[in-house]
């Protein structure tokens, strides 16, 4: 078992992680205009701090034994009612490490992006804000050692992913995505804190420690409910199938956004809470089944909205609905995929942070045009924009020795570990994603010039490429870094588990069919997209092609299924407020000014009509009198 | 002074004085004329107060007399003199109802409390005031006793009472003057300051022996005066000339010298 | 006899009184009524005090008489200063303070 170890050393600076960026929100957000001109230099500068922070906490911690490296530090008491109590403790070992580090090193190299991405938005100090405000959430989320703690930063990201989304508010249809975003994280939301109540029911506490440590004490039917209630917070967070409609229209945000909180970090969240969670999965077989098949499906639904979308940054959420989907898969295989999840988690962090923020620097050239068939022959002008989106693309599509490579075989390779159809299915995806992501290289850097008559493309300016050189070095030997010199999988374990299980094929015959069905794809996308004309106007399309450019009817089947039969209640609970209630109301208040009108005309002003009643009432007095009398 | 018990002379004084209150009470209710009225209650008044002297109790008797009959009914018909003697009272009931209502409620309301109180006081026994009038030497004494003793403070309430009342009638019949009173001179002064005729016009022809209302009237010296002749006909310059054999002849006859004119009367 | 029968006596001398109130339109009659109902409470007063072999109850009515005279002068004032505003002593007159 692991040890736990109070916070020492640089450890005591744990809470320092989440306070840098907190305070940095603080103070761009209150102090108002007089920070435009620095804010976002402070900005920079918490998150930047953080980083080297963690970096610190890092090499602290692999100087310690693997079982030493579990550090828990209690900040002050939160909660404290009757048997309900809670403290405010931050909590970082091996998992929570790995994610404090893709957060706040991605972060600080898109926080710098952004600097030249956002240079003429008059809200930029805002947007930075905000920003610090995800970064500091996000941690608090990754750090929190119980699962209310959780809670709280779960929500601080759902909001500062709101806040982003509908940056450009003016927009309409950015304001209508937050608001869609805010809603679906809802329903989310709601599992996740029914699973909080339901795990306080059963266990009488929210740590993760008590929580894990009694797993095996609870009923299987309980667990199983925990783990769907926990899977479908994890689906509102991580845009998993059925509650995937929100990611593509979050592209609204502005770019750097996009590849922060809804490629690299935000939405990876609910793979951090299944990971977290693994104890409840591995006692709940029911609960684990129904993650690969949410997984599973959103592997393909992803996969197949990117392969039809025109929008550069739409075709790029549908591949991170897809890749999520892939490590939601990989974590719901059990022991022997929760490391891959996060393997993959980490790698896809990057190369899809590099992807985006390509993509950004490609819109940042075309006028902010997302049109891919408006694209074309961009190799030659912005060249760093086209080496390291070629990086990422290589990366993503999985060819060796690329970072995707290494965590998606792994991820294939598990699920053939566990069941020969579903390693199939794995292998499938691959080859899609190879077909979108080539299909989406070929129409914006090669083929020919289809631009539009005002654009003059051009490479964005230094602050923008040398992040995206990082990452692209990230996306490049990132996986062999982590499988060969970091051991993720046994640095992980101690936390999530890891066990390996024969395959009934040697290993580097998956790795050649993959390999294989990818460069298919990728092929059938070459000769579709580079080697043809693409034309200016989208065509017809096949049925799929045409659904896929619906979101697969993600939005059509909400309405059908929710908005309207709420839109429906809802008109019917007003107009059983406006007749019913309101009715019986307005009736009684009519009732009583009638009957009003009416007994107002017993006050005729006759002093003589007064006193016939004083006589009538003095009669009853009497009667009453004689009565009581005689009874 | 009788006892307790009722003897045979105070059941006759009874029957016949109550009798009469009661008429008396009738009668103010019904008269048309509120003079008529206020004569009938004076006349319970009176009854009343030969009640309360066959119920021993002579002062109240003496006081209903003096302080009803004498001076609140002389109040009533004082204030009936400024109101309007003559004035009686319509007796078409503008209040829907309230007549019926009235009579039945009343009737109703006496039966009640007669029955009531019939029915209740039957039995009782009376105890008389023979020996609370004599213990100090009379009614008079025994009810002075009580006033300046017992009921000293609610007596100084009600001497307070009086004056206060007697104030207040002061006050709201008190009408205030908002300019002074004007003199006969100033009277006089403002008559002529209009410039309009004064004093009265001049009547028209005294001595006509027409339509008199035409003829303009002689003044003195001989001259006529068209003022005395109406607006309108002068106006219409209707004024009749004056014919001085008239004028004559009248002199003549005045003067008893002449008995002509027969034709003309 | 029984002495009650003055009680009885006032009680029908009250009723009468009631029903002048109700009935006449004249304030000074109406007024007039009231004095009559103050009489009969005297007279009970008086009967009672009889009936009791206690003086306290003709101090009562004493006391009627002089609240009652007190209550005419004002009463009677009030009739005359309506009266010379809207020359008419009728009580139905003043009734503004209706609907």
């Amino acid at each position: 078992m692991t040890e736990i170890l109070p916070a020492e050393g640089v450890f005591s600076l744990l809470w320092v992680l989440i306070a840098l960026p907190a305070a940095g929100a603080l103070i761009l957000l209150l102090g108002g205009r007089r920070t435009n001109t620095w804010g976002p230099y402070l900005g920079i500068l918490t998150v930047v701090g953080s980083a080297v922070i963690a970096v610190l906490m890092l090499l602290a911690m692999m100087a310690e034994p693997a079982e030493q490296r579990t550090v828990i530090q209690n900040v002050y008491d939160w909660v404290f009612v009757g048997s309900f109590q809670v403290s405010f403790a931050l909590q970082l070992d091996q998992l929570s490490i790995v994610f404090v580090l893709l957060i706040t090193l991605v972060g600080a190299l898109i926080f710098i992006y952004s600097l030249g991405y956002m240079a003429h938005d008059p809200d930029r100090r805002k947007f930075f804000a905000y920003l610090n405000l995800f970064v500091a959430a996000m941690l608090l989320l990754v750090l929190a050692n119980n699962y209310l703690l959780l809670y709280v930063g779960w929500e601080g990201v759902g909001l500062a992913s709101y806040l982003l989304i509908g940056f450009w508010q003016r927009k309409p249809t950015a304001a209508a995505a937050a608001k869609k975003a805010f809603v679906i994280n809802r329903v989310g939301d709601v599992g996740l804190s029914v699973a909080i109540m339901l795990i306080f029911v059963t266990f009488g506490s929210v740590t993760f420690q008590d929580v894990f440590g009694q797993v095996g004490e609870a009923n299987e039917g309980t667990l199983t409910a925990i783990g769907l209630l926990l899977l479908l917070a994890a689906a509102g967070k991580s845009a998993q199938f059925p509650l995937q409609a929100w990611l593509l229209d979050a592209m609204e945000g502005p770019t750097p956004v996009s590849a922060l909180i809804h490629a690299a970090t935000m939405v990876t969240a609910g793979v951090y809470l299944i990971a977290r969670s693994n104890a409840i999965y591995n006692a709940a077989t029911w609960a684990a089944t129904a993650v690969v098949v949410v997984g599973l499906i959103t592997i393909f639904m992803g996969a197949i909205i990117g392969s039809a979308k025109d929008d550069i940054k739409k075709s790029l959420a549908g591949s991170t609905m897809s890749q999520i989907g892939y490590m939601v898969f990989a974590a719901g295989l059990g022991p022997i995929g929760y490391v891959f999840a996060i393997f993959h988690l980490l790698t896809h962090g990057v190369f899809k942070a590099g992807l985006f923020l390509g993509a950004g620097s490609v819109m940042h050239g075309m006028n902010d045009g997302v049109n891919m068939r408006r694209y074309g022959a961009l190799k030659g002008v912005m060249v760093i924009t086209f080496i390291t989106f070629m990086a990422g693309y290589l990366a993503i599509i999985g060819i060796p020795p690329f970072s995707g490579f290494w965590s998606k075989d792994e991820i294939i390779h598990a699920a053939f570990e566990r069941n020969s159809i579903i390693g199939a299915a794995a292998i499938l995806a691959a080859g899609i994603t190879g077909f979108y992501m080539t299909r989406m290289v070929a129409m914006t850097f090669f083929g020919k010039k289809r631009w539009e008559d005002d654009v003059h493309p051009h490479e964005s300016p230094k602050v923008m490429t040398i992040p995206l050189i990082i990452l692209a070095i990230g996306s490049t030997f990132m996986g062999m870094a982590l499988l060969f010199w970091g051991n993720i999988e046994y640095w992980l374990e101690p936390v999530v588990g890891y066990e390996s299980v024969p395959t009934p094929l040697p290993t580097w015959v998956y790795i050649v069919v993959t390999l294989v069905v990818v460069i298919i794809g990728a092929i059938i996308g070459w000769v579709t997209y580079a080697r043809k004309d693409v034309p200016i106007e989208a065509p017809r399309g096949n049925l799929l092609t045409r659904a896929a450019r619906q979101d697969l009817y993600g939005d059509a089947i909400n309405d059908v299924l929710v908005v309207e039969p709420t839109y429906k209640s809802a008109h019917a609970l007003t107009t059983f407020d406006n007749k019913a209630v309101d009715g019986f109301v307005t009736w009684t208040a009519s009732f009583v000014g009638d009957l009003s009108k009416r007994l107002r005309r017993s006050q005729t002003g006759f002093a003589r009509s007064y006193a016939l009643s004083m006589v009538g009432g003095a009669i009853i007095l009497l009667v009453a009198l004689i009565l009581v009398r005689l009874s | 002074m009788t006892g307790g018990e009722v003897g045979t002379g105070e059941t006759i004084v009874f029957w016949v004085c109550g009798t009469l209150a009661v008429i008396g009470a009738l009668g103010m209710v019904i008269s048309r004329k509120a003079v008529h009225s206020a004569l009938f209650i004076a006349l319970t008044m009176i009854n009343l107060a030969i009640l309360y002297v066959a119920n021993s109790a002579p002062f109240l008797g003496m006081v209903q007399i003096i302080v009803y009959t004498g001076a609140v009914m002389m109040l009533f018909l004082f204030v009936l003199m400024v109101v309007g003697v003559d004035a009686s009272d319509s007796l078409i009931e503008t209040i829907k109802g309230q007549r019926v209502a009235a009579l039945l409620m009343g009737i109703g309301f006496s039966i009640l409390l007669i029955a009531g109180l019939g029915n209740g006081l039957m039995e009782t026994s009376s105890i008389g005031l023979e020996t609370a009038n004599s213990a100090n030497g009379g009614n008079v004494e025994g009810l002075a006793m009580l006033i300046f003793t017992d009921y000293l403070i609610a007596f100084q309430v009600t001497a307070a009472l009086l004056i206060t009342a007697a104030m207040g009638a002061m006050i709201l019949t008190h009408r205030e003057r908002w300019y002074p009173r004007k003199t006969q001179r100033e009277l006089s002064e403002e008559r002529f300051a209009a410039g309009t005729h004064p004093g009265q016009l001049p009547p028209p022809g005294v001595y006509a022996r027409h339509n008199a209302v035409d003829t303009p009237a002689l003044l003195p010296d001989g001259s006529t005066s068209d003022l005395s002749v109406p607006e309108p006909l002068r106006a219409r310059d209707d004024v009749r000339e004056i014919d001085t054999d008239d004028i004559e002849g009248i002199r003549k006859l005045s003067s008893g010298s002449s008995t002509t004119d027969e034709g003309d009367r | 006899m029984n002495p009650a029968n003055y009680i009885l006596l006032s009680a029908l001398l009250f009723s009468i009184g009631a029903i002048g109130v109700l009935v006449r339109r004249n304030a000074i009659i109406v007024f007039m009524s009231v004095e009559l109902m103050l009489n009969s409470a005297n007279l009970a007063f008086v009967a009672f005090a009889r009936m009791n072999g206690n003086l306290d109850g003709q101090v009562v009515a004493f006391f009627v008489m002089v609240v009652a005279a007190a209550e005419v002068v004002v009463g009677l004032a009030i009739i005359v200063t309506i009266f010379r505003t809207r020359r008419s002593a009728s009580i139905d007159e003043p009734n503004l303070l209706k609907y």
